[in-house]
């Protein structure tokens, strides 16, 4: 019932505030702030709680809520918990509040509909994380979609329409391919098991056909690499993540991107294990490539939103090779990766944010010499630029240690050829750092450093992106139950290996 | 005839009825309030009557009739359809026309032709209610004869309804001409017994297939609709997208199941060409339109090229889709023409995309309801257009449909876009604060219960679905 209400109150506290919009043009932000820290304080407290219960038990499901919603095609409002589910929904209303403080000065025109909108997208977020019912999954990555549209195109910047077609249209393309493989799911697993079902629990292990479950499995993956994105289908999020305004772009590259991530961990991977491990070179492949691509258009970039639009490209590549590395070490990395990204993306973007309400660009080449101006922000700039690059001691660095550590397993040159990447990042992220607050300023700024309320939104960022990075553990620990059986099992091929052939 | 005979056929007769005392009451004393009230109690005693069948369905009127529960559904649907769009008219109609009765007239006898045509299994029957339907909708198409494009839309409907009229005749008279049969059953009975299909059988098949084709506006059969909603009053345009196309899909649904169409490879192949060309056709056109009539006339095509696919997808699974994908279809489709309807001012249709600029802002309720019936003409969850898409998707494959299937995804995506084009027009910030005249209560009820409905069907579709799955094994 908890999974339940967690989207409910979402979708109700959505409706509130924009009725409330009438009466006062501020009310909205006060009901989503308290929605979404009391939903944060829910999530959290489930967290704290798991530790000494939850680590000694076999059971991978913490929570489930089940209700029949359609029985004609047996679909049901099913939903459950599980580690994964709950870091990503602490993710989720963590990011979820920090938008609506990012917005609190931005956001000045129809508070409500913003408000409805930035509550319901996270509603839709909530319910994927959640489910396990392929319909109900399909229902919600769909439901995601048109109040972000709304987000990009009614309060995005200059080229905000065009965007938001284009976010639409990608990701509307890739989930009706989804579609028709989730229905070709459902009718094999119908005629070989003569039940028909949407269930999660019940599609596992369905028997099935190499060559069908090869193609079926293509058609999540699309989905999913569109969102996520992997590099040919990345040409969305640049435009999407820079006409967005700063909570759409937090929304957008904290936990949009993830619910692509989250998929092929969830599905893909359990659903279809034979053609995951076919396919599974070529996709590590994109990822490396990706990350590589990704990188070298960072570091080209002359926009700040654009820039770090383009280093989420990079950073999702390392999910694509961690995911199809098939080991447990590289799966922990994977999902660190997610929160990570999350948090430090999600910075940057509330950096360029401030930096753009305080000089109305998001010109890199207008920019410069802000260090004397803005100390406070450039501290802050520099924790998470490091973060990006890497640096040993902060979250992104255990993520793509443990991610790199897993694939070398699997997949050495791949690896070899994606930790290039780690270069490339370094000097995109300096880059920033020297573009944007040192060299010579061209004007002599006298502007505000970090006011209150975005000292309040950078701490947290801060404390737990350090957190993360210092003792990662409690992450590792909420994960591990979840980890597929499989993957422990494959990791070890590497032993076959004879060095000194006996004689 | 007998008294249970008359029972069953009871909506049908209150009217034909309706239709005319509502022509001695213009005699009377000409009252546009009054008409119109007339007019709903006929549709509101029409849907009653449906409540009263006292006998076991199916019932059959030999030779020309069958009442089964196929047909009440369709019958409620139809009368809902039609209730809708009186509701629609009253505003419409009053800010216009100098002699605004007649079309209440024209609309009760219009109705008495779909209705006739979702119970008939006759080749008679089936001709009486499409020239009923089709006669009276030459008067509705130009009722607004001052209008610059309705004498055009009026002329090109009644040639080219003649026209096809004519193919279906001759197809008609060749199939009854080798069969010996005219009852559905009986056709699909000899074609049974003979085993294969002649070829002058084939051929009446094909110009049968005109005949429906131009009424469903399938491509090749399409050229009339764009300029037949553009040029026909908005609540005209509605009926005709809604009653008249799905009358005529019943109709084809039943001769389809009489005849055990699915058993023909080569009806097959014609269906599924024509479902992929105006799925295509249909969106690509609508991609260019800068008039929003015109385009949901494209997208019209478009949809019935959707339906179609779930058509071919077989007796159980398929006609379902038909059956929900319509009933989604119609109450979108009244939904938005219905806001076109209001929007319109004395002057001129609300038409042009730019008319719908910033709508949101200046009328938020509209505005809402209109992006739900867009949103759920593409197909987009939490609306009645999702699941029935979701159903068409899933009968095709179940039938294994990989072709259409894949065609249906990328025309989806292309409709996507001309769809998210209107919302997002309407979602610009205003040019100008132009104060919104008064709404008219009808209108703006009748709009608000489809939205609600939509929504409703999209967010708990399964007692619809339930319904129309008992209907359809009742049918065998």
């Amino acid at each position: 019932m908890i999974l339940f209400l967690f989207i409910l109150i979402l979708v109700a506290g959505a409706f509130l505030a924009w009725l409330s919009a009438v009466v006062n043009k501020e009310l909205p932000r006060w009901i989503a702030l308290l929605v979404l820290l009391f939903e944060l304080t829910i999530a959290a407290g489930i967290w704290w709680q798991l530790d000494e219960a939850h680590r000694w038990s076999s059971s991978q499901w913490l929570y489930t809520f089940q209700q029949p919603w359609m029985p004609r095609f047996g679909i049901s409002f099913s939903l459950a918990m599980d580690g994964l589910s709950l870091l990503m929904l602490v993710l989720t209303f963590f990011l979820g509040t920090l938008s609506v403080l990012v917005s609190w000065n931005e956001i000045k025109e129809k508070t409500g509909f913003f408000h409805f909108n930035l509550l319901f997208v996270l509603a839709g977020i909530t319910g994927v994380f959640l489910t396990m019912d392929l319909f109900l999954f399909y229902f919600f990555w769909e439901v995601m979609l048109i109040p972000m549209y709304f987000l990009i195109g009614i309060w995005g910047h200059g080229n905000r329409v065009y965007a938001a077609f284009k976010f639409f249209i990608f990701t509307q393309a890739g989930g009706l391919l989804m579609l028709l493989s989730i229905l070709g799911l459902y009718f094999v697993h119908a005629h070989n098991a003569g039940a028909y079902t949407f269930s999660y629990f019940d599609l596992l292990n369905t028997p099935m056909a190499v060559e069908t479950g090869r193609w079926l499995m293509l058609g999540f993956l699309v989905a999913f690499i569109v969102k996520l994105p992997a590099v040919p289908f990345h040409t969305w999020l640049p435009d999407a993540h820079t006409e967005a305004p700063t909570a759409g772009s937090v929304v957008l590259a904290g936990l949009l991107l993830k619910t692509g991530a989250y998929g092929i961990l969830r599905f893909v991977i359990p659903l279809f294990p034979e053609a995951s491990h076919y396919f599974a070179p070529g996709v590590m492949l994109i990822g490396a490539i990706g990350i590589l691509y990704g990188g070298k258009l960072a570091y080209a970039q002359t926009d700040f939103k654009r820039l770090v639009a383009y280093t989420s490209v990079s950073h999702m590549g390392f999910v694509l090779l961690g995911a199809f590395a098939f080991n447990a070490l590289a799966y922990q990395g994977v999902v660190m990766q997610m929160i990570t990204h999350g948090i430090s993306t999600g910075a940057l973007f509330m950096i360029a944010g401030s930096l753009y309400e305080r000089l109305h660009t998001r010109e890199l080449g207008k920019m410069g010499g802000l260090w004397p101006a803005l100390p406070g922000m450039g501290v802050v700039t520099m924790i998470f630029v490091m973060a990006s690059l890497g640096l040993p001691g902060l979250g992104n660095f255990v993520a793509e240690f443990l991610i790199l550590a897993g694939s070398w397993q699997a997949q050495p040159w791949i690896t070899a050829l994606a930790t290039v990447g780690l270069v490339i990042a370094t000097i995109y992220s300096l880059r920033i750092m020297q573009k944007v607050f040192f060299g010579t300023s061209m004007r002599e700024y006298k502007l505000p450093d970090l006011s209150i309320r975005e000292g309040l939104m950078l701490i947290p960022l801060i404390a737990a992106i350090i957190w993360l990075g210092l003792y990662p553990q409690p992450v590792i620990d909420a994960v591990k139950p979840g980890i597929p059986l499989s993957f422990q099992t494959t990791t070890h091929h590497q032993q076959d290996v004879v060095i000194h052939p006996p004689k | 005839m007998s008294t249970s005979d008359l029972l069953s056929l009871l909506p049908l007769l209150i009217l034909s009825g309706s239709a005319v005392i509502a022509m001695l009451l213009v005699a009377i004393r000409r009252n546009h309030r009054v008409m119109h009230a007339f007019a709903v109690l006929a549709f509101l005693a029409g849907l009653l009557a449906l409540f009263v069948q006292p006998y076991t369905v199916p019932y059959i009127i030999a030779p020309l009739f069958v009442v089964d529960a196929f047909a009440l559904f369709n019958t409620g649907l139809i009368l809902v359809a039609g209730l809708s769009v009186l509701f629609l008219s009253y505003n419409y109609f009053e800010q216009r026309e100098e002699r605004k009765e007649e079309y209440y007239i024209l609309l009760l006898l219009a109705t008495v032709g779909g209705l006739v045509l979702v119970i008939s299994q006759h080749f008679i029957s089936l001709f009486l209610g499409l020239e009923t339907m089709s006669i009276s909708l030459y008067g509705l198409i130009a009722y607004l004869r001052a209008r610059e494009r309705s004498d055009e839309a009026g002329f090109k409907y009644l040639l080219l309804a003649a026209l096809s009229s004519a193919f279906l005749l001759f197809g008609m008279a060749l199939v009854y001409a080798y069969t010996g049969r005219m009852d559905f059953p009986g056709v699909g009975a000899f074609l049974k017994s003979v085993g294969s299909v002649p070829v002058s059988v084939v051929a009446g098949f094909g110009l049968m297939l005109i005949g429906v084709g131009f009424k469903l506006g399938i491509v090749p059969f399409h050229m009339w609709t764009p300029d037949i909603y553009e040029g026909s009053p908005l609540p005209v345009a509605a009926y005709i997208a809604t009653v008249s196309k799905g009358s005529m899909l019943i109709l084809l649904m039943r001769f389809y199941r009489d005849i055990d169409g699915y058993e023909y490879t080569i009806l097959w192949w014609v269906f599924a060409i024509i479902a992929m060309a105006s799925m295509f056709v249909g969106n690509w056109l609508a991609l260019l339109q800068q008039n929003v009539k015109r385009l949901l006339a494209y997208s019209s095509i478009a949809h019935m090229g959707y339906i179609l696919i779930a058509f071919l997808a077989g007796l159980h699974a398929g006609q379902e889709a038909v059956i929900f994908y319509l009933v989604a279809y119609v109450i979108t489709s009244i939904g938005a023409f219905g806001v076109l309807a209001i929007l319109s001012d004395r002057v001129r249709d609300a038409e042009m995309i730019d008319d719908f600029e910033g709508l949101f802002w200046r009328n938020p309720w509209l505005a809402t309801i209109f992006t739900a019936m867009l949103l759920s003409l593409a197909g987009i969850p939490l609306t009645a257009g999702f699941i029935g898409k979701f159903y068409i998707v899933a009968a095709g494959v179940d039938a294994g449909l990989w072709l259409l299937l894949v065609l249906l995804v990328i025309n989806s995506v292309i409709g996507l876009y001309y769809y998210i084009r209107i919302i997002a027009v309407m979602f610009q910030p205003a040019k100008e604060e132009q104060p919104m005249g008064r709404m008219p209560f009808f209108g703006i009820f009748a709009l608000t219960a489809l939205m609600l409905l939509l929504i409703w069907l999209g967010v708990y579709p399964s007692g619809l679905i339930s319904v129309i799955r008992e209907m359809m094994l009742t049918m065998g």
